[in-house]
């Protein structure tokens, strides 16, 4: 009963002007919450203060004991940035999402598909205006509104992403550059947005994205150099006696493109809600609003704002190494006779 | 950090699933095939018509300063010949009045030359038929005036003086 009286009414709308930013975070906080259902006074304490969003949450950080609110929020941390099948709208309950097994396979759909999805339905509802917007616009009329702002994208990636790196035939490339761009992109803010999950700090979507690259670079490769000439790229030009070393290095080569692709999305992605998180349950931890009013919010507010740099930047890192990857394996000339030229002296 | 730790330790960050992984590729797929078909399309032509537009926009521009800056270079060539051809004309014109004038100062030197020529010739000529008419008339006069001397007064001295000093009269008053 002793902690009935800390959450005194005056007390409880501090916490709850402190804690409005923590709303972006809201799936960690219902996490927060469910786990300790269980608890007697935490029941009594959600009945007295059930509309309010981050009651319970507020009352289960400040409630646990100092080494268990540790565990806690890393509980709560990871449970924010992993996948799961339950789609939580706290406070208005969650949608436990179907488990689907074909053949062996569990493909149920998770949290993070669902996010998949809704990006999928935003690109699709986007630019279906957009391209709408440019088929009726004649020749002598400027784009306006949404058509101009994604133009100015657009035109980014095609002439500074895929025509600087790719150079010619870049036209082939660039469906997927700007598609893969604005996926990676849309999927990056959505995770900023409350209630939202951050499908590309999954490593098995940024993998599914840079295979998808990896695959575009290759078959690129092959029709550029056709068979002869790729087998020979892997030999980076040297003498015959240095291939043992050469060959097997040039394929490793070939392989760790996509992944050095796949960690620098998902780390990126998964490192800043971890840190917001983390700036946000320091306060729970020291269980005090002088740290959260001078260190969590500011610092959780300044790293949100971070974040949404970080998620154009991985987006655009992202198509940039693509196309530079693509680039690479393309090139007839940049690549092969520099190599060849020292492989005579 | 304990929390760091717990992160890390909890594995489940890199574990693999292979639902996530399927339900990728087909999402971006169908996403890619729609986007290429309804967005990319049109907006990529419609890049590259303006980008066409506005390079031929561009080279008509150039063609025009061009064509203005050959005209110019023409009007000015035409200027400068019209400019000699007037500098020539004036330079002739001059040239004919100079000539124009010197030939007609020298012939009217000329005719004034001749013309005083011609009456100093009359002038000469009439003196001497004056002088003629008047030696006769003198003669003339003197024999008169001998024969009324010789007349009236046969003093010879006085006659001779008479007729001196009447010669010497006539003589003066011709002069």
């Amino acid at each position: 009963m002793k902690r009935v009286n800390v959450i005194q009414p005056k007390a409880l709308l501090k916490v709850i002007a402190l804690l409005v930013p923590l709303l972006f975070n809201a799936n960690g906080l219902a996490f927060a919450a469910s786990s300790q259902t269980s608890d007697l006074t935490k029941n009594s304490v959600a009945a007295v203060a059930s509309p309010v969003v981050s009651a319970p949450a507020a009352e289960a950080a400040h409630g646990a004991e100092a080494p268990e609110g540790e565990e806690k929020a890393g509980d709560v941390i990871m449970h924010h940035i992993l996948d799961n099948s339950v789609f939580a709208f706290e406070p208005f309950g969650s949608i436990n999402l179907p488990k689907i097994v074909v053949g062996g396979y569990d493909i149920s759909v998770t949290k993070h598909v669902v996010m998949l999805w809704v990006v999928a339905a935003l690109l699709l509802t986007v630019f279906s205006a957009v391209g709408g917007s440019y088929k009726k616009l004649t020749n002598r009329q400027a784009p306006k509104g949404l058509a101009n702002a994604m133009e100015a994208l657009v035109e980014f990636i095609r002439l500074d992403v895929a025509k600087s790196n790719i150079g010619h035939g870049y036209e082939k490339h660039l469906p997927y550059l700007l598609t893969v761009f604005f996926f990676i992109l849309f999927c990056n803010l959505l995770g900023l947005i409350p209630y939202g999950a951050t499908a590309t700090g999954n490593v098995n979507v940024t993998l599914t994205l840079s295979v998808f690259t990896f695959f575009v670079t290759q078959i690129s490769a092959f029709k550029a150099h056709g068979v002869k000439g790729y087998l020979q790229h892997l030999t980076a030009g040297t003498h015959w006696s240095l291939w043992i070393i050469m060959v097997p290095i040039e394929i490793i080569g070939q392989f760790t493109k996509p992944f050095a692709l796949t960690v620098r999305l998902f780390a990126n992605m998964t490192a800043g809600h971890i840190i917001i998180l983390s700036l946000i349950f320091i306060s729970f931890i020291l269980k005090s609003y002088i740290v959260a009013v001078a260190v969590s919010v500011p610092f959780a507010i300044f790293i949100y704002l971070l974040e949404l740099f970080v998620a154009f930047l991985q987006a655009f890192v992202f198509t940039m190494l693509s196309a530079l990857f693509i680039g690479l394996a393309t090139a007839h000339e940049g690549h092969d006779e520099p190599a060849a030229g020292t492989a005579h002296h | 950090m304990l929390t760091s730790g717990i992160i890390l330790l909890a594995g489940s960050l890199l574990s693999p699933n292979p639902g996530l992984i399927f339900w990728t590729a087909i999402t971006f797929v169908i996403v890619l095939l729609i986007l290429k078909k309804i967005a990319w399309g049109p907006i990529l032509t419609a890049l590259e018509e303006r980008e066409k537009g506005i390079q031929s926009s561009i080279d008509r521009a150039h063609q025009a300063k061009d064509e203005s800056e050959a005209i110019l270079r023409k009007n000015k060539e035409l200027l400068a010949k019209a400019d000699a051809e007037s500098d020539r004309i004036i330079r002739e014109g001059r040239d004919f009045a100079e000539k124009l004038r010197a030939d007609i100062s020298q012939k009217a030197q000329s005719e004034a030359q001749k013309m005083i020529a011609s009456a100093k010739e009359e002038i000469e000529q009439e003196k001497r038929r004056a002088l003629d008419v008047l030696r006769n008339e003198v003669a003339d006069l003197a024999v008169k005036g001998a024969e009324k001397i010789i007349k009236t007064n046969l003093d010879a001295d006085i006659q001779k003086r008479i007729v001196d000093s009447m010669i010497q009269d006539l003589s003066t008053k011709r002069n």
